[in-house]
């Protein structure tokens, strides 16, 4: 940043930006930033459960039936492996705060890996649901879809014909765990951003907000998905 | 100052001349007048749209435009007007330019994403404007469903992922100035010394932070239903389209306070100055601010009385409309109550904020009508609406942000405009104002539907007054823009506080203000509107 023309006389701290007065009000100025811009995401995010909620109220039966498709095993091991992910988030911020620059670089790097495990379950999930012409709009097939619910339904339930409202169940299936996707490959961008920036050793025990403040995006990411979970799959 | 033996000190404007000096800045003030030309560009093609369509209107047969060109041309009106004008106006150049200034901050406190906001917003506008040189829109601003995910022939795509972007830029540009107000304060300037026009830049920024998102997924989810054919709002798949309008209006209510707050606030900055009185309830303006954004967010449904929505929920929300009447209508009087008394000066800001207060009044109390549900089935869709919410946007919101540029106009470009002229365009785009939008009151009062584009012959004459006043309200823009322009190059310098106002950005910054702002240590010891001060009465 630009150092011209320094027209107060305190002294700057390295770290410190020259439009703030001091190390301290550029740090809780970052925080109040991170809180607004997750408030800004939750009500992103509000708009998709408020339409989930309502046709959810609407079309019972499709809901039941829809989530009795889904591979709850999937499902919970990508649950699992995002829990995993946010934990060693974690540990990336506990080794910045300890100046352990090596700490952030493998933390970080598990913390990809588990994402990529995440994506190539979802892929599997995904692809199953496109076999069984599940997806709204592009490929959709009322028989081979009846045939999918009949195969899943509990035992003892017989279903004739397809719930009303069952597209609607599959489209915010796909939009939802679509952004909550999109919401992980930005991460990722971010996530090789800050370790190219820690390989340059720009961070040390005084100095790692944006270690601190991607654990604090990765950990809503996974609140997002910890709330997706059982209202998709388990109902 | 005006020393011309010495060459001046650098000031923003002076402090590096090339393209990139300003496409790459991150001064706020700079960032502010990149938004001033984009957002008068974009200005200019919503006007030149409605000039064509008022053409069309002033007989009641088509003989200007065919009717799929009319309906292009209302909605890209709306949809540049609301989104690329209306909503960023003063947050975006008046708010940009002064939030820091007035608070005694160096700038925003992300500069860089103060500039990614304008980006965002520049990239939001080429999507629009390509949409509109692709043929247009034609789906009306508010991108309605199933008209717009399944039934439109135009370019619904391209222009709602527009307006998506668009989306962005407020809600970066709302959270730099929550930050900015709460962390960045000069020290002894405490919430109750605020200047009203921050208070308001407040207030709009928590809408634009929670509202926006919510119609950034909604846009979304209608582009889905587009392009991949989701249906999420599509009834043949038991989708509900009134939810669509739930969604929509649940953001686009509260944008009507996103455009018209911080009116508000350069109205509150503009008055006390010009009547050299303390804004009368300065406690009450500041909190009704904050009342208006919190009851705003929960009056959406007003819109859909004539909707599938329950008879109870429509009464719910017609009692929650009159309700945020209550703290519009305190700010109405303790201005009134500030002119009481004060030495009141008619210069072109004062005219225009005095035409605001009288607009905005009509445009407001035609607002509670219009909550009137058993009212609102006679009135729904009429021309009566369309005079409605254009007292408000154009009567209120425009009239406030001319009041706002005339008032900073010299802060910002260090020049004086013609003072005249100036006066003469404010009481041209006045009465023109008044010509364009009353009839249409009384068209829609008598059953005129809106967006038609062939009518009954009975509604000509209002028509015919609509599309003349139309035109007197152009010359009085084209009054006012050569005005302010030709300042720049041939006015005379202004001095630091040309006003004699208060405020830090008239007392402590020259005009133009220096690229840091403050050349000395910023400190507040005295409330806002302090018009007994007599520091401001020395020229420095
Ligand atoms: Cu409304």
């Amino acid at each position: 940043m630009s150092h011209a023309a320094a027209t107060t006389d305190h002294e700057h701290k390295p770290y410190q930006q020259h439009h703030f007065e001091s190390m301290e009000q550029q740090t809780q100025s970052t925080l109040l930033g991170i809180w607004l811009f997750m408030a800004q995401e939750i009500l992103f995010f509000g708009g998709l459960f408020t339409a989930y909620t309502v046709y959810r109220i609407l079309y019972p039966q499709a809901w039941a039936m829809g989530a009795g498709t889904q591979n709850v095993f999937l499902g919970m091991v990508n649950t699992i492996v995002l829990i995993g992910s946010s934990l060693s988030i974690v540990l990336a911020v506990h080794s910045a705060r300890h100046n352990d620059k090596k700490g952030i670089l493998k933390w970080f790097a598990l913390t990809l890996l588990l994402g990529l495990v995440f994506f190539g379950v979802k892929a599997v999930e995904y692809g199953t649901k496109w076999e069984h012409q599940l997806v709204p709009g592009l490929n959709w097939d009322d028989h081979h879809a009846l045939h999918t619910i009949q195969e899943h339904a509990p035992k003892g339930v017989e279903v004739t014909e397809l719930p009303k409202g069952i597209q609607l169940y599959y489209s915010l299936y796909f939009v939802m765990t679509g952004m909550h996707a999109l919401h992980m490959i930005i991460g990722f961008g971010l996530a090789i951003w800050i370790m190219i920036k820690a390989a340059r050793g720009r961070f040390n025990a005084e100095y790692y907000p944006h270690v601190e403040y991607f654990g604090l995006y990765w950990h809503f990411v996974d609140i997002v998905w910890i709330f997706l979970f059982p209202l998709l799959y388990l109902v | 100052m005006n020393d011309n033996n010495t060459s001046p000190p650098l000031n923003y404007l002076t402090n590096g001349h090339t393209v990139k000096s300003w496409l790459l800045t991150v001064d706020h003030k700079r960032i502010g007048v990149l938004y001033l030309i984009a957002m008068t560009c974009f200005f200019l093609v919503g006007a030149t749209a409605a000039t064509l369509f008022r053409l069309e209107l002033a007989t009641h047969n088509a003989n200007v435009l065919a009717n799929d060109t009319y309906n292009r041309l209302f909605t890209m009106h709306g949809i540049i007007m609301v989104f690329f004008f209306l909503i960023p106006a003063v947050p975006g150049v008046l708010g940009n330019f002064l939030v820091p200034l007035m608070i005694g901050a160096k700038d925003v406190a992300f500069p860089r994403l103060n500039l990614a906001s304008w980006y965002i917003y520049m990239l939001g506008g080429l999507f629009t404007l390509a949409a509109i040189i692709g043929g247009g829109i034609d789906t009306g601003w508010t991108f309605y469903t199933p008209y717009s995910s399944v039934y439109a022939d135009s370019h619904v795509i391209l222009a709602g992922t527009g307006v998506f972007i668009t989306g962005f830029s407020s809600i970066l540009t709302g959270l730099n100035f929550i930050v900015t107000i709460h962390k960045m304060r000069a020290p002894g300037l405490t919430w109750m010394r605020l200047p009203l026009f921050i208070w308001a830049q407040y207030s709009t920024a928590i809408i634009n932070v929670l509202g926006t998102p919510v119609l950034a997924i909604t846009l979304l989810l209608v582009l889905a239903e587009r392009v991949l054919g989701f249906g999420i709002f599509d009834p043949q798949k038991g989708g509900d389209p009134v939810l669509y309008q739930h969604m929509f209006w649940f953001y686009s209510h509260p944008a009507v306070y996103i455009m018209i707050l911080p009116g508000f606030g350069v109205v509150s900055e503009v008055l006390a100055c010009f009547s050299r009185k303390r804004i009368y309830g300065y406690e009450f303006v500041a909190f009704s601010s904050l009342a208006i954004a919190a009851i705003g967010f929960f009056v959406w449904g007003h819109h859909m009385f004539t909707s599938s929505q329950s008879p109870y929920a429509g009464l719910i929300f017609s009692i929650l409309t009159y309700l945020v009447g209550i703290p519009t209508a305190i700010k109405i009087f303790n201005w009134t109550a500030t002119l009481y008394k004060g030495s009141v000066e008619l210069s072109a800001p004062m005219l225009y904020t005095l035409g605001f207060i009288g607009l905005f009044l009509v445009g407001g109390l035609t607002g509670l009508f219009l909550a009137t549900k058993a009212l609102n089935v006679h009135l729904h869709d009429t021309y009566f609406v369309v005079a409605h919410f254009h007292y408000v946007m154009v009567g209120g919101m425009m009239m406030a942000w001319l009041a706002g540029l005339h008032f900073w106009w010299p802060k910002m470009f260090g020049k004086l405009y013609n003072e005249f002229w100036a006066r003469v365009g404010a009481v041209i785009i006045f009465f023109g104002f008044n010509f364009t939008f009353f009839p249409q009151f009384i068209a829609g009062y008598m059953g005129m539907p809106r967006r038609y584009h062939v009518y009954d012959i009975e509604y000509q004459p209002f028509q015919m007054l609509s599309t003349a006043g139309a035109f007197f309200m152009g010359i009085g823009l084209i009054i006012c823009l050569v005005t302010l322009v030709s300042s720049i190059f041939t006015g005379r310098p202004s001095g630091k506080n040309p006003w004699k106002a208060t405020g830090l950005e008239w007392n402590y910054a020259s005009s133009p203000p220096d690229t840091h702002n403050f050349t000395v240590p910023v400190k507040v010891d005295v409330e806002a509107y302090d018009y007994t001060d007599e520091r401001i009465y020395q020229d420095a």
